[in-house]
């Protein structure tokens, strides 16, 4: 099979019914998306890491196993890739910093390892923002990423490279994480469907922490179905997540036939306010509309403290991350400034060296909200305003089964345009960030274009551990579209 | 201007960051800046709230019952089930940036 626009056409089911039906090879279907990502690479920049002897062991599995007429499990043979901040044993991990170019992990991430176990073929590492700090992907310390859509865009971020991969057809599903919005702001702005599963769904071991309380693992995918699939291959309690929740994983797929007439879907004021671009808002409004016409029940819901969500996530976040980051100090791994006479000059070059400026500026805005008299006035204050938040959705979801909103205010905007205004750049995440901060699930999904050819994503929150009924509206949305 | 250049160098210290004059300068306007932003926060009367520190704090349950229903903090079955099995001397060093083969090799510790 050549590595021609037929590539991009595949979906999970295709490829594993290729490779029961002998039409092909996992093999085969990996060596024509390595052509596919040699052609398609140099102008995006997806990859950071191809995985080939990883992926070809995995793929000569699948194949002994169709060749002896084996049952093949539900991922067999379906080329995927991984965001560069989930560990891969022997296989390079950097999480897009300089800090850790040379680390290559002593274990797998979870999430890869039940990926792996259900047949997908990892073909490598995609590039992010450092340590998934940012909204566009330009704080890579390696290279952007271009939007597959319009180059000369960003591909949305932190998980740009897993959004861009999926749009450019240079992978089936990927992974990504998401602690503000970095799965659902590139699934957007890459025409892609993106999942930020509930916290606790999917075990956070192997993940690098950003903010350990925000982060999560979740799939994008081109369809809602796919997403359904890779989450319910990634779900589930995990001894070695104590966070990781010990809640059944319902069987989503078939829950996603489901009818959906009678669901009440929320619609909040407070995501369609000032800044809201007017193309992306007639065309989240015209999604509404169509989910009215499917028999849902479009309820007003207001969720009165989201414009205090920012603020309140920027100490949040930073508070964990000076934290969680405090670990390299290049004694164990990565990256050591060399000919330090002491520890602590060490430790200070080390870190110098090898953090982006955008990571400096977060341990620092982190280090002082939880510096000495200031506790108090910043990350107590904004741990109670993210109570207040949380209450926000439990209201709303006593009215409610999910909540439609747009999911970023505007569509992708140019490589270059915010990057030396980190507030701006903040602000990409507006509608994202609450839904990390309460922990509840929500995903993104392409709902039209602009004037420009430039996708516009479609936000929907459901409540906690009900992904179920966020992926089928989601489903029957996406089959009128 | 919340934060002065004195703070920029108290908090890089604790950071453990050296950072040269010109990023000093860029975390002085950027933190002031975004500050401003946070300052937001103080139009909420929070008084009677309770600090909310992890989601699972709501799902959970106490931590002294063990295998509650959504997430089990004090149960730790790679303990409970026996020790699972650490890396190797020689895997846990091999990232090492300097090592003797047992050891993790660091500068001097003590400063004179």
């Amino acid at each position: 099979m050549a590595a021609g626009a037929e590539i991009t056409n595949f979906t999970i089911d295709s490829v594993r019914r290729a490779i029961a039906e002998r039409q092909t090879t996992a093999s085969a279907l990996a060596q024509d998306f390595y052509t596919r990502i040699r052609q398609e690479d140099p102008e995006i920049g997806a990859f950071l890491t191809l995985s080939e002897e990883r992926a070809f062991a995995q793929a000569a599995r699948i194949d002994q196993m169709a060749a002896a007429g084996a049952p093949l499990p539900p991922l067999a043979g379906v080329p995927v890739a991984i965001k560069d901040v989930m560990v891969t044993r022997g296989v390079r991990t950097t999480a897009g910093s300089k800090i850790l170019e040379n680390f290559v992990p002593p274990y797998d991430c979870t999430a890869v390892v039940r990926l792996e176990a259900a047949g997908a073929v990892v073909l490598g590492k995609l590039n992010c923002d450092e340590f998934a700090m940012g909204s566009s992907t330009e704080n890579s310390a390696y290279h952007p990423v271009h939007n597959p859509r319009d180059k000369s865009r960003v591909p949305g971020g932190s998980s740009g490279g897993s959004a861009a991969a999926v749009a450019a057809g240079m992978a089936v599903a990927t992974l990504g994480s998401d602690t503000g919005g970095s799965i659902r702001q590139p699934a957007s702005f890459c025409g892609v469907v993106g999942l930020k599963p509930t916290y606790g769904r999917v075990s956070r071991y192997g993940l690098i922490a950003f903010a350990s309380s925000l982060d999560h693992i979740g799939p994008f995918a081109k369809t809602v179905k796919e997403a359904a699939l890779v989450l319910r291959t990634i779900a589930g309690r995990d001894p070695m997540d104590s966070t990781s929740a010990d809640v059944p994983v319902p069987d989503y797929v078939a829950e996603l036939e489901k009818p959906v007439q009678g669901l009440k879907v929320g619609v909040a004021r407070e995501y369609f306010g000032d800044g809201l671009d007017p193309e992306v808002r007639a065309a989240v409004e015209a999604a509404i509309q169509k989910l009215a016409e499917l028999g849902c029940e479009v309820v007003p819901v207001s969720l009165p403290h989201t414009e205090y969500a920012i603020p309140a996530y920027y100490i949040v976040a930073t508070a964990e991350a000076s934290s969680n980051l405090a670990r390299y100090d290049g004694v164990r791994y990565g990256f050591r400034a060399p000919k330090s006479r002491t520890l602590s000059e060490m430790y200070r070059r080390t870190r110098d060296g090898g953090f982006g400026i955008e990571v400096k500026r977060r341990i620092m805005l982190g280090t002082y909200a939880l510096s000495a008299g200031y506790y108090d006035a910043y990350y107590l204050k904004a741990q109670k305003v993210r109570t207040l938040l949380t209450r926000d959705f439990d209201e709303a979801f006593k009215k409610v089964d999910v909540i439609a909103a747009p999911t970023c205010p505007t569509p992708a905007f140019r490589l270059g345009e915010k990057v030396n205004d980190p507030l701006a750049m903040y602000l990409a995440d507006i509608y994202t960030v609450t839904a990390n901060l309460a922990g509840v699930p929500g995903i993104s999904l392409p709902c039209g274009e602009n004037h420009e050819k430039l996708p516009i994503g479609l936000q929907l929150f459901g409540r906690h551990f009900d992904e179920a009924t966020l992926l089928r509206v989601a489903h029957s949305y996406e089959r009128t579209a | 201007m919340k934060v002065n250049e004195k703070d920029v160098a108290y908090v890089a210290d604790l950071a453990n960051l050296e950072l040269s004059e010109e990023e000093r300068a860029r975390m002085l306007r950027d933190l002031n800046s975004i500050l401003q932003y946070i300052e937001h926060l103080n139009e909420l009367n929070t008084d009677k709230v309770s600090p909310m520190a992890q989601v699972s704090d709501r799902h959970g349950v106490d931590e002294s019952k063990q295998d509650g229903e959504h997430f089990a903090y004090a149960a730790r079955e790679d303990v409970r089930n026996g020790l699972r099995e650490s890396l190797s001397h020689d895997e846990a060093l091999k990232n090492a940036p300097e090592a003797d083969g047992t050891f993790f090799v660091v500068p001097k510790v003590i400063e004179r």
